[in-house]
This record gives C-alpha cells, sequence and structure tokens, in this order.
C-alpha cells in the first residue's frame, strides 16, 4: 500500500521535474526525488541502498549540479522541434521489454531462479562462513569482492576523468586571497559558521562510526565515504575554497584516492600469495572465519577512502573552475572599466 | 508504570503529528513566503522534538535510545538555523514580505 | 498509535510537496524542500519503529545532516550573478560571487 503511494508521488515530482523550465526549481525537485526513492528503499526494507541513496542522490549530486549551474545559467533552452520519432522509438521499446517481462517469476516468488541456487547458498551460509551479521555486507565484500573492485576502480576512474577534463592548477597567489576572503564570508555567513564548526566533528565522527559498523548494521565503506566528503564540502563552501584547500591538501587526497584501490587490490593479491584464490579471504589468517574479518576490514576501509577523496576531488575541481570563470569575468569587467 | 509509559509516549505522538499537519498546512495557506517559514520554522523542529520524544517512551534498550537523543539534539541545532539561512538569504537577495496596506511605515532593509 | 503517527507525518510530506510543485518564487520551494527533508528523518524513525528495525535511525541522522547540507548549499549558491532572476520590487542589491 505504501509502496503504491511512494510510487505515485516519484511520478508526480517526475512530471513535475520535466515540465519545469526553471533548473534552480528542478534541483530542488530532484532533491525531493532523490529522498522519496530513499524513503521507498526503506519501506522496502533494503536498508543499505537507503542508506546510499540518502547520500549520494539527495546530498552530493544536488550540490554538484548546483555548482554546474551556477556557471551555465538557470534557464533552459526552448526546444523547437517536437520530437516525435523519438516519442515513437521509446514507446515501441518499453512496449517490448514490459512484453519481455510477462514471461519471468514474479517479485520475489519462491521458485525464481535467483532465489533457488544463489540466494540461499549466502544466506545459510553467510554466518559460518564469514561470521559478521550483516548479510549484505558479506556478500559485497566478500562473496562478491571481485565486482565490488571493479565499482572502485570505476569510481576512482571517474576521478579521474574529471582530474584530466577540469583540474585548475591552484595559483600561488590564492594563498594570498585567503584572509580578505575569510574576513568577508565571516561576517556575512557568521551564524552559520559557528553551527558548522560545532557540527563538524560530529559528521566526520559519524562517518568513521558507519564505516566500521558496517558489520553489523546498515553501512560500509560507500556510505561512509560519502558522509566524510559532504562534511568537507560543507566546509570548503562556508569556508572558501582556498581555505580547504589548504586544509586538505589535494595531491595529498589524489594519493589517498589511489591508495584506496591498491589497498583493494592488495587483499586480493595478498590471498593469492598465500595460496589461495583471487580475494579468498579464508588464508588470510590461520582461522578462516578470522581471515573473512580481516579481509572484509581492510577492503572495506579501501572503499572508503577512495570514495571520499574521489568526492572530494570531484567538488574541489568543480568548483574551482568557477572560480576561474569568477576570476575571468573580474578581470574582463575591470578591463573594461579600465579602457573606458 | 507500563500503561504511563505508553499513555505518554503516545500523547507526546499525538502533540507532535498535530504540529507537524499544522506546519503543512500552514505552508499551503499562508500569503507569503515569510509567513511561511515561521510556520515551517516553528512548528518542524517542536513537532519532530515531540515524535521523538514520543520515540524514546517506546524503544527497547539504551543504544535506540541514545541514537534518539542524539537526532533530537541534531534537529535542535538544524531547524532554527536553517530558517534564520533561509529568511537571511532571501531578504538579501530582494524578496521583500507583503506589508498591511493601511501600514505608512516604509520596511527598512 | 505509531501507524497514526506515520499517516500523519505522511500527510504533511505530501502537502510540502504541493507547495514545492505550485510555489510561486524560488525560496518556496527550498523551503519546501527543507520540510520535506525533515518529515523524511521522522518517517524515518516511525517506520523503523513500525516494522520492528530499529538499525534505521543511523539512517535518519543521515537525511538529517544531509538535508542540512543540501539547504546550505543551495542557499550559499543561490546568491550567484547567474541564477538572479530580478526581483519584484527594484530593490536590487550588490550582487557577489
Amino acid at each position: 500500500m505504501i509502496d503504491i503511494v511512494l510510487l505515485t508521488l516519484l511520478m508526480v515530482v517526475a512530471f513535475a521535474i520535466i515540465k519545469m523550465k526553471d533548473l534552480f526549481s528542478v534541483i530542488m525537485l530532484l532533491g525531493i526525488y532523490g529522498l522519496l526513492s530513499a524513503s521507498f528503499f526503506v519501506a522496502m526494507d533494503a536498508v543499505d541502498v537507503a542508506f546510499t541513496e540518502a547520500a549520494v542522490g539527495a546530498g552530493i549530486s544536488t550540490l554538484l549540479i548546483l555548482l554546474v549551474i551556477t556557471m551555465t545559467g538557470r534557464s533552459e533552452n526552448t526546444t523547437r522541434h517536437k520530437p516525435l520519432l523519438a516519442l515513437l522509438v521509446v514507446v515501441f521499446t518499453g512496449a517490448l521489454l514490459i512484453y519481455g517481462t510477462l514471461d519471468m517469476p514474479y517479485f520475489g516468488s519462491a521458485d525464481a531462479p535467483i532465489n533457488n541456487h544463489v540466494a540461499p547458498r549466502y544466506i545459510n551460509g553467510s554466518m559460518e562462513e564469514i561470521g559478521i551479521p550483516n548479510i549484505v555486507t558479506s556478500v559485497l565484500a566478500s562473496y562478491r569482492a571481485f565486482d565490488t573492485f571493479g565499482e572502485v576502480v570505476v569510481i576512482f576512474t571517474a576521478g579521474i576523468g574529471v582530474l584530466a577534463l577540469l583540474s585548475v592548477v591552484p595559483r600561488p597567489e590564492d594563498s594570498k586571497k585567503i584572509t580578505p576572503v575569510n574576513d568577508s564570508m565571516h561576517e556575512q555567513y557568521l551564524v552559520i559558521r559557528v553551527v558548522t564548526k560545532i557540527l563538524l566533528p560530529f559528521i566526520l565522527l559519524f562517518a568513521l562510526y558507519v564505516q566500521f559498523h558496517g558489520d553489523f548494521g546498515p553501512g560500509g565503506g560507500f556510505q561512509a565515504g560519502v558522509i566524510f566528503s559532504a562534511a568537507i564540502i560543507l566546509y570548503t563552501m562556508l569556508f572558501g575554497l582556498n581555505t580547504a584547500r589548504k586544509v586538505m591538501n589535494q595531491s595529498v587526497v589524489q594519493l589517498i584516492a589511489a591508495m584506496g584501490v591498491l589497498l583493494y587490490a592488495c587483499v586480493g593479491v595478498v590471498s593469492l600469495l598465500n595460496g589461495g584464490n583471487f580475494f579468498d579471504y579464508n588464508v588470510l589468517s590461520n582461522d578462516p572465519v578470522a581471515g573473512q574479518h580481516l579481509g572484509v576490514l581492510l577492503i572495506e576501509w579501501g572503499v572508503g577512502c577512495t570514495v571520499a577523496s574521489v568526492m572530494i576531488i570531484i567538488f574541489f575541481s568543480f568548483a574551482g573552475r568557477r572560480e576561474m570563470q569568477q576570476h575571468n569575468k573580474y578581470v574582463d569587467n575591470k578591463d573594461q572599466e579600465s579602457s573606458l | 508504570m507500563d500503561i504511563i509509559i505508553n499513555i505518554s509516549g503516545a500523547l507526546c505522538l499525538i502533540i507532535g503529528s498535530f504540529l507537524c499537519i499544522s506546519g503543512g498546512i500552514g505552508i499551503l495557506r499562508f500569503p507569503d513566503f515569510y509567513t511561511r517559514m515561521h510556520a515551517v520554522g516553528v512548528t518542524d523542529t517542536l513537532g519532530a522534538g515531540m515524535v521523538l520524544i514520543g520515540l524514546m517512551f517506546y524503544s527497547p534498550d539504551f543504544l535506540i535510545f541514545s541514537k534518539l537523543v542524539m537526532i533530537l539534539l541534531l534537529t535542535l541545532l538544524i531547524g532554527p538555523t536553517t530558517s534564520h539561512v533561509l529568511a537571511k538569504a532571501a531578504m538579501h537577495n530582494g524578496l521583500m514580505p507583503e506589508l498591511a496596506q493601511n501600514d505608512n511605515n516604509k520596511n527598512m532593509d | 498509535m505509531l501507524i497514526a503517527a506515520t499517516l500523519a507525518i505522511f500527510i504533511a510530506m505530501i502537502l510540502a510537496i504541493i507547495r514545492g510543485i505550485i510555489g510561486p518564487t524560488l525560496y518556496d520551494r527550498i523551503l519546501a524542500v527543507n520540510m520535506f527533508g525533515t518529515k523524511t528523518v521522522l518517517l524515518i524513525s516511525l517506520l523503523g519503529f513500525v516494522m520492528g528495525r530499529p538499525e534505521f535511525l543511523d539512517i535518519a541522522i543521515v537525511y538529517a545532516l544531509i538535508n542540512f547540507i543540501s539547504v546550505i548549499g543551495v542557499l550559499r549558491y543561490s546568491d550567484t550573478n547567474k541564477l538572479k532572476h530580478p526581483p519584484s520590487d527594484e530593490n536590487s542589491l550588490d550582487k557577489e560571487s
């Protein structure tokens, strides 16, 4: 019942997003869309997914898209043609897909193939073989460690891509601009700065808690990385990019991103060297279950490091490019004034 | 003892839900942005606080109770700050509140 | 009683969405999103108790923080040059980057 209501709300919000032309309002509605999807996942009892959707979909991507439209402008270009052919293709493909799913078993039915071969093995064997209560973490980190390795490498590649396209090398005169920017921002943002300073240690500690509590409750490396980077992004927004670059040195952050992936891969290689398969944690210590615990801990730490660093890198690159655009506009204005 | 806890929890939940719904009605019926923000800011924080206190009466063990205390402290800290920042940003960007028609003093920035 | 409170929070969320869609100015929509986020925190906590899984409280804490960070981010970047619509009266203050 609650699923139907949430899905209807999702559809209403999606239609409103499509119809609106003001991109800023679209971002607000995207935030609501992300929160609704996360509530939907909670209603379906998928807690880890809801966690990640809340942190990424409703938090980080809203901020990143917001940064982008501060650089591109607020209104959408009106389309000048009616894309009827595209609509026909989409409807046709959708109808074919729905026709294709008519043969599949019902969602969650007991005789679907996935519930007969793989899932019972994971659910029954997880507690004895791996020994951590959260089955999602045990599947993600141990049974399917290779797939998670692929995910981490994809995140790392995204960070490299953003760096290759958008990185702005900080100029040395930027560090001289810190004090006047800080003073002017201080009087404008005084209340929020004080509250942020109270909240920041709590958010960072909570990120660490989520990282290590992922074995027992919802959490894990991805969510912890995103929360950590959200704290750093909050600091950057309120205290200026140059101050934040001094606090988190960008080359150190890039190094940590690479180290995360390296740590993950090294756990696999060490298992190989100890005589097991790639990512077989049983051989990492004398007791197989202790080996599994050690393996899960190390790779979750690698995932957390990489995700946090890549998010920080992406935000710094976007904000640095925005600052460069502002600086160029300021210089152009001054040139125009001096030439008049 | 048990029934006292149940009734207090239910009472706090009722007060909290009433405040939240009235905040929702307020955001729809008030005429101006600043009045709507007043409705949301007050009822959001107090309603959330009441609902969380009501949930504390129902919590089975100490860890859940302490997590609820944490969420309560966070809400009490974050709610008024967000209202302040929102009003300040709107005023700074030029959104003026509507004044009554027969009011002769002008609004000072 | 918990289910009644869940339904009440749900109604408040729907009212917030309505304001988010029809709000004439931008700040109405930011207010609606903020209220929606706070109500989602309460909804997740209540759902956790209703469904007997109090581990949902971690998600509630994350929502509260993410909601705060999003609204601060929106307000921080909403007074740039490119995003200013001309205000309704001619009281435009000096724009900053």
